[in-house]
């Protein structure tokens, strides 16, 4: 028997050494928000937060993470009020299937808290001067999204919704169709 | 993947006689490299120690002015820790350019020293290979082996290590500290990694049932200057095809001390010393020496049917990251 505390709730469940936590979530506690889409850890659609911080719940074992605080994409919405990231990727597109899309809100949800702490990518030209949220650029979403994959495309998108996400204006998506056609 | 017992460490030395006791045990920590293995059968434990609550955690400065890192420190706050970004921004660089930051929340130093060859033929275990069993082939050399060794590989096995970390902590100098139960040991970090002669099934010089608790980084004047350059297939999230972590110390325009290390073209990160040496006394504006260590660092090379390529593009990474570290550093 594990115990696992999950969106705020302890959960008791008898699984075995070998379940991954992704697969507790959504064979064990019909948790079925988090998706899977490589099991490898090489696509994000699992992405959950422990403790905070965002991980790929298909690369931990569900015994790894007993007391920790685990919040999947369920607990994000109160009742029929979206949280803030959701609404952004809902206004700007950030989906189509919608498959890898609760990974990529928790992901994005986690970026903005990094960022608000101060944490450097790979593509941080100072490292000893992190962006902040008004001054994050479009490199450096992409970089920090980059361990969530989608399938259909939808990046455009989804750095619009972590611009605004992030309080800043994205770009209306009908400019980069202008943009394209001109181009 | 199969069933194992689970247990958690309540001490490093509890960790260390498990796994000396039972031999088909096996440590985990951030999780991110074993269990995927596990899933595809490449490891059959018996059971997992959980060392990932243990301490080891924590980033401390060491009488000589260098860092002593934990093992359990995870690749994030290692990547982000002040000291780090400001003295050592090349390790910083190096472990930000890995993986995601999904992975890099979970892993954690000891686990990224440890974590093995992404070789495919490796990862499918309807192939034979030498590194999963001695002696079955190595079908990787006659195979698609365009991310494969041009450095130090054997008949044996063409495998690379993957690890983007190790090839900025073999630039800086750096040594593992281990414990077993006869005690702890250092081991320089340029001699951890093995490279694979006729035992590829061995990655490293840590003995069964050693434990990696801390990596030491000495001061190094110079390390400012350090740039890491990854090339790969995509702009992120992808492994390196080839990678170079440099540091040059100059005065006036004469180059005092140099280091080049090299990943993902070889077995182990490869420090190329010889090309360091020559470097030494030459100056720093003049292109033709770079151009010269970039010779000296490849050249003996031995290519495979699909991997010519990472030859020249080692070069030209290794000329760049040392114009880069001429101007005193900096992203590339
Ligand atoms: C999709 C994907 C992309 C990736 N891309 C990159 C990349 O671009 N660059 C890169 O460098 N890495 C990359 N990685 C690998 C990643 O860096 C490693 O998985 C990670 O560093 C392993 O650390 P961990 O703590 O999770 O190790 P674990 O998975 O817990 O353990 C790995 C191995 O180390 C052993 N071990 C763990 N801790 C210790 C210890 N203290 N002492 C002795 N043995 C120990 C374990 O027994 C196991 O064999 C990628 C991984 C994935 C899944
Ligand atoms: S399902 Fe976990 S990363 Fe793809
Ligand atoms: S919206 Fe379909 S995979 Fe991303």
């Amino acid at each position: 028997m594990i115990k696992l505390k999950i969106n705020g709730q302890f959960k008791t469940l008898d699984v075995e050494p070998r379940v991954t936590l992704l697969d507790a979530l959504r064979e064990n506690l019909g948790l079925t928000g988090s998706k899977k889409g490589c099991d490898h850890g090489q696509c994000g659609a699992c992405t959950v937060l422990i403790d905070g911080q965002r991980a790929y719940s298909c690369l931990t074992l569900a015994v790894m993470q007993e007391d920790k605080e685990i919040t999947t994409i369920e607990d994000l919405a109160k009742g029929d009020d979206l949280h803030p990231v959701q609404t952004a990727f809902l206004k700007n597109d950030g989906f189509q299937c919608g498959y890898c899309t609760p990974g990529q809100i928790c992901a994005s949800l986690a970026l903005l808290d990094e960022v608000k702490n101060g944490s450097v990518s790979y593509v941080t030209a100072d490292l000893n001067n992190p962006p902040t949220l008004a001054s994050l650029s479009e490199t450096e979403i992409k970089e920090r999204m980059s361990g969530n994959l989608c399938r259909c495309s939808a990046y455009n998108g989804i750095v619009a919704a972590v611009q605004q996400a992030a309080g800043q204006t994205p770009p209306s998506p009908a400019a980069s169709i202008e943009h394209s056609q001109a181009g | 993947m199969k069933n194992f017992a689970y247990v958690r460490a309540n001490s490093v030395e509890d960790a260390i006689s498990r796994t000396t006791n039972d031999r088909q045990a096996m440590f985990i920590a951030g999780g991110t490299n074993l269990v995927d293995r596990l899933k595809v059968f490449l490891d059959e434990p018996s059971q997992l120690v959980d060392v990932s609550r243990l301490e080891m955690k924590q980033i401390e400065r060491t009488n000589e002015g260098g860092l002593k890192i934990g093992a359990l420190v995870t690749n994030t706050d290692l990547a982000n820790h002040i000291e780090v970004r400001r003295n050592y921004p090349l390790l910083s660089r190096a472990i930000l350019a890995g993986a995601s930051q999904q992975i890099r929340n979970m892993a954690t130093v000891g686990g990224n020293l440890m974590q093995r060859t992404r070789c495919p033929y490796y990862y499918d275990t309807a192939f034979p290979c030498n590194k999963r069993q001695l002696n079955t082939g190595c079908p990787a050399a006659t195979g698609i082996n365009r991310i494969h060794a041009i450095l130090g590989a054997s008949e044996s096995c063409v495998a690379v290590n993957p690890s983007d970390m190790s090839v900025a902590m073999a630039a800086l100098d750096a040594t593992v500290e281990v414990q077993g139960m006869q005690g702890k040991r250092e081991i320089p970090l340029i001699d951890f990694h093995r490279l694979p002669g006729n035992t590829p099934d061995r990655d490293t010089n840590l003995e069964p049932g050693e434990l990696i608790t801390a990596v030491i980084l000495p001061p190094l004047s110079f390390a400012k200057s350090g740039v890491y350059l990854k090339l790969r297939d995509r702009a992120s999230y992808a492994f390196a095809l080839v990678s170079v972590a440099t540091a040059l110390e100059v005065a006036g325009e004469q180059i005092k001390n140099a280091r080049v290390a090299l990943g993902g073209v070889a077995h182990k990160p490869w420090r190329a010393m010889e090309a360091e040496e020559f470097l030494i006394g030459k100056a720093a504006n003049n292109k033709s020496n770079f151009e010269q260590a970039a010779e000296i660092a490849l050249k003996d090379a031995k290519t495979l049917a699909h991997n010519g390529f990472k030859v020249e593009l080692s070069k030209r990474a290794i000329r760049r990251a040392l114009t880069v570290s001429a101007q005193g550093g900096g992203i590339v």
